[in-house]
């Protein structure tokens, strides 16, 4: 199957002489569930700023044998324009494509709907909660129907029971949508829980340490979270954290 | 209450203070060419309602038409110089000689150029001079302070450097710029009013030149009485974009929802 992404010996250094990545290497197909995971401050947020074509890599490449996707991006922080409501925000991307006002705002409902918020179209951020504002945040980066989604340590901040929620949102989402997906995260129980695949990084400057595939979504025991293949995952996924570090 | 307090504690210092200075004046009968009573003052003020009215009109006139102008001309740099760091490096060293060379030194320069046949304009530009770093200054600062992340996400989304400032910068510049327009409008008043000490003839019509003329002519309370509409414009000033500044920035800042 031709991969969606190809990330070949990506190296980044940055202008204070930091070397975040060391020719890290990996692919995406299309629908997959990957997290990238490892240590604070290994570049995974990099990784994911260098795939979305927010920053260049010094050398290496990434190529797209299909084309680059419409992409998605879910900051760690909800990242909302706090002046703005939360039909506005979701809206943005529209927006700056040129999308007529009303189609946007159709669009920006359904996907404020999508993610539980709808009657609060018109809440600012601050009247919002954390988890709210992430779902937003998840919204606005779902309202142009991308093929691609990105989350960086998206619920990282956010209490148990709101993380747990929003977790299985996103699969649902995920599902729904047929999207692809690469979740940075520094949980290993996260990345288990939501992924197919696993990523780990060594920690600074990041290379790929072990690329863990997980039973599939559909093949998960009930109760998975309460499972013991649940918990077979996350000793295979922390053992290779182990060895990376 | 707190609202209530918050307002009446301060007039009711006013009130003791003034009772206070009155006192110790008809007390010590003092001479009212050195100190005079609030009470004089404001027969002073009845008397020369309409004279002093029409000057305060005119200051206020002239500071209003230099701070929009240098309102105007700093967001305008400010946009250039968030677009180009060539532009900033190149223009931001002139901006900082413009604000540290003291307007008195250049107002007679100004009046002679612009001419005294268009005195208000030459008074609006000096006024506009000295309001116009800290509007440029703050304006710089907001338009850079916007979330790099939501900068981030307006390039994903392929927007162009009009839509980011537009949607984004401008919008996070907002309080930061309010803050300098706060500061820039009621500095715009100091420098009219030391353009028109500079211009020092008969023909500015404004509240410094009739201070200069009461001071001439020994008329203390008219002179006290003019320095007080003088505060009164600087306080208008400060009030209303004090009250732009609630309407802006109330439903979404901090910094206008304090207390509120």
């Amino acid at each position: 199957m031709t991969p969606l992404l190809s990330a070949t010996s990506l190296i980044k250094r940055f202008p204070n002489g930091v070397a975040a990545l060391d020719d890290l290497s990996f692919t995406l197909r299309a629908g997959d569930f990957v997290s990238l995971l490892g240590p604070s401050g290994c570049g995974k947020s990099t990784a994911l700023r260098l795939v979305a074509g927010l920053l260049s890599p010094g050398s290496g490449a990434i190529t797209w044998p299909d084309g680059k996707p419409d992409i998605g991006f879910v900051f760690q922080e909800p990242t909302l324009m706090p002046w703005a409501d939360a039909l506005t925000n979701a809206r943005l991307p529209l927006d700056l494509k040129g999308v007529p006002r009303a189609r946007g705002n159709d669009a920006a409902r359904a996907a404020l709907a999508r993610v539980g918020l709808d009657g609060f179209e018109t809440a600012l951020p601050r009247e919002l909660s954390g988890g709210m504002k992430m779902r937003v945040s998840i919204a606005r980066a779902l309202v142009a129907r991308p093929r691609l989604l990105l989350l960086d340590e998206p619920f990282a901040a956010l209490d148990e029971i709101t993380r747990a929620a929003l977790n299985d949102d996103l699969l649902r989402l995920w599902r729904e949508d047929g999207l692809t997906i690469l979740f940075v995260t520094h949980s290993v129980a996260e990345s288990c829980y939501l992924s197919e695949r696993v990523l780990v990084m060594t920690p600074r400057p990041g290379r790929l340490a072990a690329d863990i595939a997980l039973p599939p979504q559909d093949g998960r025991a009930p109760g998975f979270r309460l499972s013991p293949q649940f918990l077979g995952c996350q000793r295979l996924v922390s053992d290779a954290l182990g060895r990376a570090a | 209450m707190k609202t209530l307090l918050d307002h009446v504690l301060p007039l009711a210092l006013a009130l003791v203070l003034l009772g206070l200075w009155e006192a110790i004046v008809r007390i010590n009968d003092v001479p009212p060419y050195l100190l005079p009573a609030p009470s004089a003052i404001a027969a002073a003020l009845c008397t020369h309602w309409s004279t002093l009215s029409a000057a305060m009109a005119a200051t206020l006139l002239i500071t209003l038409k230099g701070f929009l102008g240098a309102f105007a001309a700093a967001v305008a740099l400010a946009i250039l110089f968030s677009q180009s760091r060539l532009a900033e490096k190149m223009l931001y060293p002139y901006a900082v000689i413009l604000q540290v060379t003291p307007v008195v030194a250049v107002a007679p320069l100004i009046l002679i150029w612009v001419g005294f046949e268009r005195i208000a304009l030459a008074l609006a530009l000096i006024a506009g001079m000295i309001a116009f770093f800290p509007i440029l200054t703050s304006a710089v600062q907001g338009l850079k302070s916007a979330d790099f992340n939501l900068i981030d996400l307006t390039r994903l989304y392929g927007a162009s450097r009009w839509q980011t400032l537009w949607r984004v910068r401008i919008p996070s510049a907002l309080p930061a710029l309010l803050t300098g327009m706060k500061t820039g409008g009621v500095i715009a008043l100091i420098g009219e009013v030391t353009a028109e000490f500079a211009a020092g003839s008969g023909t500015a019509t404004g509240l410094a030149w009739r201070i200069a003329e009461a001071g001439n002519r020994l008329e203390i309370a008219t002179l006290f009485a003019a320095v007080a509409l003088l505060c009164l414009t600087g306080i208008l000033i400060f009030a209303l974009l004090s009250l732009l500044e609630w309407a802006l920035l109330r439903p979404w800042h901090e910094s206008a929802r304090q207390g509120g």
